[in-house]
């Protein structure tokens, strides 16, 4: 068991967080979230620069190489610095997706372009009766001669809006919530068929309800084997709620941080109001929860690296802990500022939407709690 | 005791159910369902809807053109409103300011500001909070200064809700720092929106509405009649008002109406979803959630007793607002929760008349359950914040 991180992760975590203090601050999110594109199309470009689009890739795709603690010590920062820009639905979601699914030509084709920051892309996973059930797939697909006829209502589609590539699972076979049937295919954004409702969401990111009327593919659309899609799926699903408990770990951190910080400094009754002790016992328990969720980031982002028995198992009870404690560090970091904490001009409010978004990603504590209670 | 109503109380009951079910303005009602946030206009005249009735003084005496009722009424008619899913009425005017104008006025200034409170034809905001002065509301350094038959008032009030609409502020302001307690030398001024030197500048809250504002006053001069009671006792009359807004906003009927209709919701499907009504763990807390607020319920209603026989809202009036954000706020939770992704979107321009609803995100006002819920999330910063009501029951119930 070894805690210490090595040159390239302690490399990737200095050169996020210089980025963040030098060239992102919360004006600037703040004035990119509000733009049409929702993101700042040169900071994305750096992101590629930079190299971190091709961080969870192989050397033979062009990539790093990186893991789960790499993706964690990356988003970790990209949570302290509020980070609007696509790195989830692109690198994480559809990345994660080609990865291991596409073939070398579909790797030619969509993930070098991803990597080199050319094409945008988001992966399909939700549909408005799926809740968080990854096997409620509706979208069905339907042979036809040598191609393929979608049809069905894709919802909440991270960065689905700008994507010129769309993965999107669907039926191939089997009942409408089995894992067994269900074919990941690659869709262009503009494809016949495709329409899109692109809206922001509350936490300053992107997304959209997608309707696939008769969407005519190629068989080569196919991403991996016909029927067989689940496992790739969920496996990308895991990884995305290692990174956003990640996110919310950084975001967590640094609202502690910020509360202790204000309490410091705002004065009432003439004295500083964190010298109240009964506020004081809330940022103990503010700090104790980020602690402990810190711990489980490491014990799950170790375990998944290293392939254990408790690597799945941990991805539920790290979600879990961050559904909780993360909810209840933002209203507390929220409730602390006072007034100063609903107002859209301070960031704290920015920092607890985006927290409340990642509870409501990819299973909520009680639904991952479920899981464990068996 | 008894838990039934009397036949005089049941009859009360359908009276005011109807009323609320049958007269108010259709395109208010319409509103109200789709979720389309209402404007002055829209609020002024379903307020003088209810005036037009002759229940706009529900709260008020007789004498002052009030209604007069009991507890229980007072009780059925908040329920009443709120399960028919009418607007609230905005509280600055005929819940806080009037109670202190009725109470603390003079004759003139009960016969000049009452009649149009009553019938809402003045808006009315509050002017307590500043930006140096929050929980600790009695450091507040506007000052008023006398200068022949005015005030000459200067500084800054903040958080003040709706006051882009409002016509009057009622304002706590410093009179004389010349004082033993900074209690004293506060004194409580009305001042008209449109005297010279009043500016108003938004802020956005957390959700992306203008909700609230900054008021600034720069020599702003403010005759001496538009003091309430003796110039130096204003944080006296001030807290009254505050445990009236606290006893007003625990908000038990508007909750248990959202409880309701999340219960309806959870068991049918929603956008095709399973129903929630089979997920336990959701289930086992909106059931924890009615039992709370059964409690809190009995709790407003024998405070709401004790004031019909004859007693102001004393310090329990804490109780009430801590215990009733709580839980808007917990319901608000369940609501994004039951949401699911769909609490997500922010699409609050699809919340407008004629915006047909097959066009909406999510289904109904889902995508609103979020901003509700941090919006809500000043329940328990304003009025003043929940840490300042447990001192208050703390020092005043317990004797700390």
């Amino acid at each position: 068991m070894d805690f210490s991180f090595n040159e390239v992760q302690m490399m990737l975590t200095d050169s996020v967080e210089k980025f963040i203090s030098n060239d992102y601050d919360f004006e600037s999110r703040q004035k990119y979230a509000a733009s049409e594109l929702g993101y700042n199309a040169e900071v994305w470009r750096t992101f590629a620069e930079l190299g971190w689009t091709a961080v969870p890739f192989s050397e033979a795709d062009g990539g790093f190489d990186g893991g789960p603690v790499e993706m964690m010590v990356m988003l970790q920062q990209f949570g302290r610095g509020l980070i609007v820009e696509p790195y989830l639905a692109n690198v994480i979601l559809a990345g994660g997706i080609l990865r291991r699914a596409a073939s070398e030509p579909q790797k030619l084709k969509l993930l070098q372009p991803l990597i080199a920051g050319e094409l945008q892309a988001a992966l399909a996973y939700v549909e408005p009766q799926s809740r968080y059930d990854l096997a409620n797939v509706e979208t069905t697909a339907e042979a036809d001669g040598d191609a393929w006829l979608i049809n069905g209502h894709k919802g909440f589609v991270l960065n689905g809006g700008h994507a010129g590539l769309l993965i999107v699972p669907a039926r191939t076979s089997g009942e409408s919530v089995s894992p067994d049937g269900i074919t990941l295919f690659a869709v262009g954004g503009m494809a016949d068929g495709v329409s899109r409702k692109s809206y922001p969401t509350v936490d300053g990111q992107q997304a959209a309800e997608i309707k696939l009327n008769n969407v005519r593919v190629e068989k080569n659309a196919v991403l991996g084997d016909v029927d067989n899609g689940f496992a790739t799926l969920a496996a990308v699903i895991d990884e995305a709620t290692l990174a956003v408990c990640a996110e919310a770990v950084g975001i967590m951190q640094i609202l502690t941080d910020k509360t202790v910080e204000y309490t410091k400094n705002r004065v009432q009754f003439g004295v500083p109001i964190g010298s109240f002790q009964a506020l004081q016992h809330r940022m103990v328990d503010m700090l104790t929860a980020c602690e402990q969720s810190y711990s489980l980031l490491i014990w799950a982002s170790m375990a998944n690296a290293d392939g254990t028995d408790e690597a799945k198992k941990s991805i539920s009870a790290l979600k879990y802990q961050i559904g909780t404690a993360g909810k209840k560090v933002g209203q507390e970091a929220v409730q602390l500022h006072g007034g100063m904490g609903v107002s859209w001009d301070v960031d704290i409010a920015h920092y607890f939407k985006r927290l409340t978004a990642i509870g409501q990603m990819f299973g909520t504590a009680d639904w991952h709690l479920d899981k464990l209670a068996v | 005791m008894h838990i039934t109503f009397s036949d005089e109380e049941l009859a009360f009951r359908d009276e005011v159910r109807s009323f609320f079910r049958e007269e108010l303005p259709e395109d208010i009602v319409e509103k109200q369902q789709q979720g389309v946030h209402l404007g002055r206009e829209d609020q002024v005249r379903f307020q003088k809807a209810i005036f037009d009735r002759g229940w706009a003084g529900y709260n008020w005496p007789v004498e002052y053109g009030g209604t007069g009722w009991t507890a229980v009424q007072k009780y059925i008619f908040a329920t009443e409103m709120a399960d028919a899913n009418a607007p609230v009425i905005i509280p600055f005017g005929l819940g806080m300011v009037g109670p202190v104008i009725y109470t603390f006025g003079n004759q003139a200034q009960k016969k000049r500001f009452l009649p149009d409170i009553l019938e809402s034809n003045v808006w009315w905001c509050q002017g307590y909070s500043e930006p140096g002065s929050g929980s600790d509301l009695a450091s507040l350094k506007t000052r008023a200064e006398l200068a022949g038959d005015h005030y000459i008032v200067n500084g800054t009030k903040t958080w003040t809700t709706l006051g882009q609409h409002a016509d009057w502020i009622f304002c706590l302001v410093r009179t004389s720092t010349d004082v033993a307690r900074r209690q004293e030398g506060i004194s409580f001024l009305l001042i008209d929106m449109k005297t010279p030197g009043v500016t108003v500048t938004p802020i956005i809250t957390i959700e992306g509405d203008h909700e609230i504002n900054e008021v600034h006053f720069k020599d702003v001069a403010v005759p001496i009649e538009n003091l309430v009671g003796e110039e130096g006792k204003g944080w006296t009359y001030g807290k009254v008002l505050l445990q009236h807004e606290r006893a007003g906003t625990a908000g038990v009927a508007g909750t248990n109406y959202r409880l309701k209709k999340l219960r309806a919701q959870a068991a049918r499907s929603v956008r095709g979803a399973t129903p929630l009504v089979n997920d336990r763990n959701f289930m086992r807390r909106l059931a924890a959630t009615e039992i709370e607020l059964k409690a809190l319920e009995f709790t407003e209603l024998r405070t709401l007793a004790a004031v019909a026989s004859g007693k102001a809202p004393g310090p329990e009036s804490s109780i009430l607002k801590l215990k009733g954000t709580e839980l808007q706020q917990a319901v608000d939770e369940l609501y994004v929760e039951a949401a699911g992704y769909y609490a997500l979107p922010y699409v609050p321009d699809q919340y407008v008349l004629d915006f047909p609803i097959e066009d909406r995100v999510g289904e109904g006002a889902e995508t609103k359950t979020s901003l509700r819920y941090f919006n809500f999330r000043k329940a328990s910063i304003y009025g003043g914040s929940n840490e300042i009501q447990k001192n208050i029951v703390a020092k005043h119930v317990l004797g700390l």
